[in-house]
């Protein structure tokens, strides 16, 4: 009698693992994409000028960052996540279209993810892909990334030739500028099978000088090491908001 | 009978060109041109910790070590191709800057501090007097992009390496493919510098019970257990912490140490306490090079009064040194010098035949 109610249970175990391994799950893509703007204008490099809070007119000729730690939140609160570090450079309009690949089919409520890098990336050695230290976001004599550079001009900027630089970067306590990033969807992403979805997220450079603090191009025009540098982080912690989805 | 002597004459002429043919090529076939497997092979000195680089995902080969040992020596790695890695860190000073008190970079720049030697690296957890690098592998870095010591940056060195026809050859032989990128640089100069291993000076055969040490140099050890070693803990010599050693900072270099890194004024003027192995060859002495000779640093720390603003309290407790224990102390910290580190074929400039 017991042997048969094993037999019973195990059959009954294989029967329900079949049903969910025999049919491989739905799945989608997805692309993110970054679009840059200062306030509501493109943002335009070079070319184009800007006011900051305090009416100081500016450029910007650089403008590049690191996104890690991607997850989209499952409307059944599951959570899918992505192991990759992405260089995202208005320079390199490829490098805003970031291809995540599949994700299964479903509705996802909002995306979070990290602007920076992870304190044991930022201590693991040669490094290839994103965190190749040929792209110029590596900081050598204090080792770690930068994890965003905004550089540009300002005719308020007491730097010589009225440039202002901005790299941020710092891991470790109290300068930390890895900033956690949580965005909602004004409507829940639906997913299909074999779809591909676009998710566009507004990167608002205007937001890197204010709130909470305003910066002045005559008084801070450089922030290259841990001074001032968690200021700024503060103020990109809010420079992401969601745009679109297609 | 003429010509026979003449005949002989050329034999003989033939004779001791072979000889020298065979001799040149007994030197380059046994010589430091052949690494073997066994030459790679980690092996940890008795006594010495678990070191911190593991070489993980970085496989000690001959191949790959061999072409880090060409990168050290290659000035390809410096802006004007004119500075290696090797032109501050000699062999004959245990890879320091022989006789300089600051390093000398590009253009006849001058660096902030003192060369250190390179030994036993794989057992620090960070490197530079200010141990702002963490990792071994990623430590090139920083001489290379250092606009007064190298003063290049790694996709240029990428890029003169792919010129160069050999290099393309030796990354093959390396990687198994051709490609050179800045991990596979980084990896091969990390198993290059990482097997700079010293642990055969006189002190470790002494400690081996394999050596003597005289009257003296036991005095020297045992003065150095009582007043040093709490910072220069054996057998590195160092534990790797950082502290202010009570020198006046240098009104010139301005030079913070380790709060320049951690940005935290408790870490203001505070350096790297360095390993003392092989300090016979590595004058001058200190992070800004200021002591010429050995007597000058047992002088400092042996005169409590010379002790400069926030002093760690380890060199107080050092207390005056007597002449006697200084000489003591001279004595046992020359037995710390390993010639068979210094001579080893391993590390060798590929480019002096």
């Amino acid at each position: 009698m017991k042997r048969i109610l094993i037999v019973i249970i195990c059959m009954a175990t294989l029967v329900v693992a079949m049903s969910f391994t025999g049919k491989p799950p739905a799945k989608g893509s997805l692309v993110l994409c970054f679009d840059h703007y200062v306030g509501d204008r493109v943002l335009q490099l070079d070319t184009a000028t800007y006011t900051n809070e305090l009416g100081q007119a500016f450029t910007i000729s650089k403008f590049k960052y690191y996104i890690g730690n991607i997850a989209m939140q499952g409307a059944d609160g599951g959570r899918v996540a992505f192991e990759d570090y992405h260089l995202v450079d208005e320079e390199d309009e490829q490098s805003k279209k970031i291809d995540l690949g599949h994700l299964p089919a479903g509705e996802y409520t909002g995306i979070t993810f990290t602007l920076g890098v992870d304190s044991i990336d930022n201590c693991s050695g040669a490094q290839s892909g994103a965190l190749d230290p040929v792209n110029a976001m590596f900081w050598a004599w204090n080792t770690g990334y930068i994890f965003l550079k905004m550089e540009g001009h300002s005719p308020m900027s007491n730097s010589p030739g009225h440039i202002f630089e901005y790299h941020i970067g710092g891991y470790r306590a109290p300068y930390n500028c890895i900033r956690h990033i949580a965005l909602h969807f004004h409507q829940p992403l639906i997913v299909g099978a074999s779809e591909m979805k676009e998710l566009h997220i507004k990167t608002d450079a205007a937001e890197i000088l204010k709130t909470p603090s305003t910066l002045d191009f005559s008084k801070l025009s450089s922030v290259t090491d841990f001074h001032n540098a968690t200021t700024i982080a503060d103020n990109y912690a809010d420079m992401f908001s969601m745009l679109s989805q297609k | 009978m003429v010509k026979g002597l003449k005949i002989g004459m050329k034999n003989k002429a033939i004779v001791i060109l072979l000889l020298v043919c065979a001799a040149m090529l007994g030197f380059t076939t046994n010589n430091y041109f052949v690494i073997t497997k066994e030459d790679v092979v980690l092996k940890i000195p008795k006594g010495f910790p678990k070191p911190y680089y593991k070489f993980k995902n970085n496989k000690l080969t001959p191949e790959v070590f061999l072409l880090g040992r060409k990168l050290f020596y290659d000035p390809i790695l410096s802006k004007d191709s004119m500075i290696s890695c090797s032109f501050c860190h000699q062999r004959i000073a245990a890879f320091a800057h022989f006789d300089h008190p600051l390093s000398h970079g590009i253009n006849g720049l001058i660096g902030k501090r003192n060369v250190p030697p390179l030994q036993n690296l794989i057992w620090q957890n960070s490197y530079m007097w200010d141990g702002g690098v963490n990792n071994l592998e990623v430590q090139p870095v920083s001489p290379i992009t250092n606009p007064v010591e190298m003063d290049e940056s790694i996709a240029h060195v990428i890029t003169k390496l792919q010129r160069n026809p050999s290099y393309a050859a030796e990354f093959r032989l390396a990687f198994n493919d051709p490609e050179i990128t800045s991990e596979r640089i980084l990896k091969a100069l990390a198993q290059f510098t990482g097997l700079m291993i010293s642990a055969n000076s006189r002190y470790d055969k002494y400690m081996d019970g394999t050596d003597t040490f005289s009257v003296s140099e036991k005095n020297g050890l045992e003065l150095f257990r009582a007043k040093c070693a709490s910072c220069h803990e054996e057998p590195l010599f160092t534990d790797n912490s950082y502290r202010n050693n009570g020198l006046k900072p240098d009104t010139a270099l301005k030079d913070k140490g380790r709060g320049m890194i951690t940005g935290l004024e408790f870490d203001d003027y505070k350096f790297r306490v360095p390993s003392l192995r092989n300090i016979e060859m590595t004058y001058p002495y200190m992070h800004d090079g200021r002591f010429r000779k050995l007597k000058d640093v047992l002088n400092f720390y042996g005169s409590p009064e010379n002790f400069y603003g926030n002093a760690a309290k380890e060199v107080y407790e050092i207390g005056k040194l007597s002449e006697q224990d200084k000489k003591d102390l001279y004595a046992f910290l020359l037995t710390l010098t390993d010639k068979t580190f210094i001579y080893d074929k391993r590390f060798i400039d590929p480019f002096m035949h």
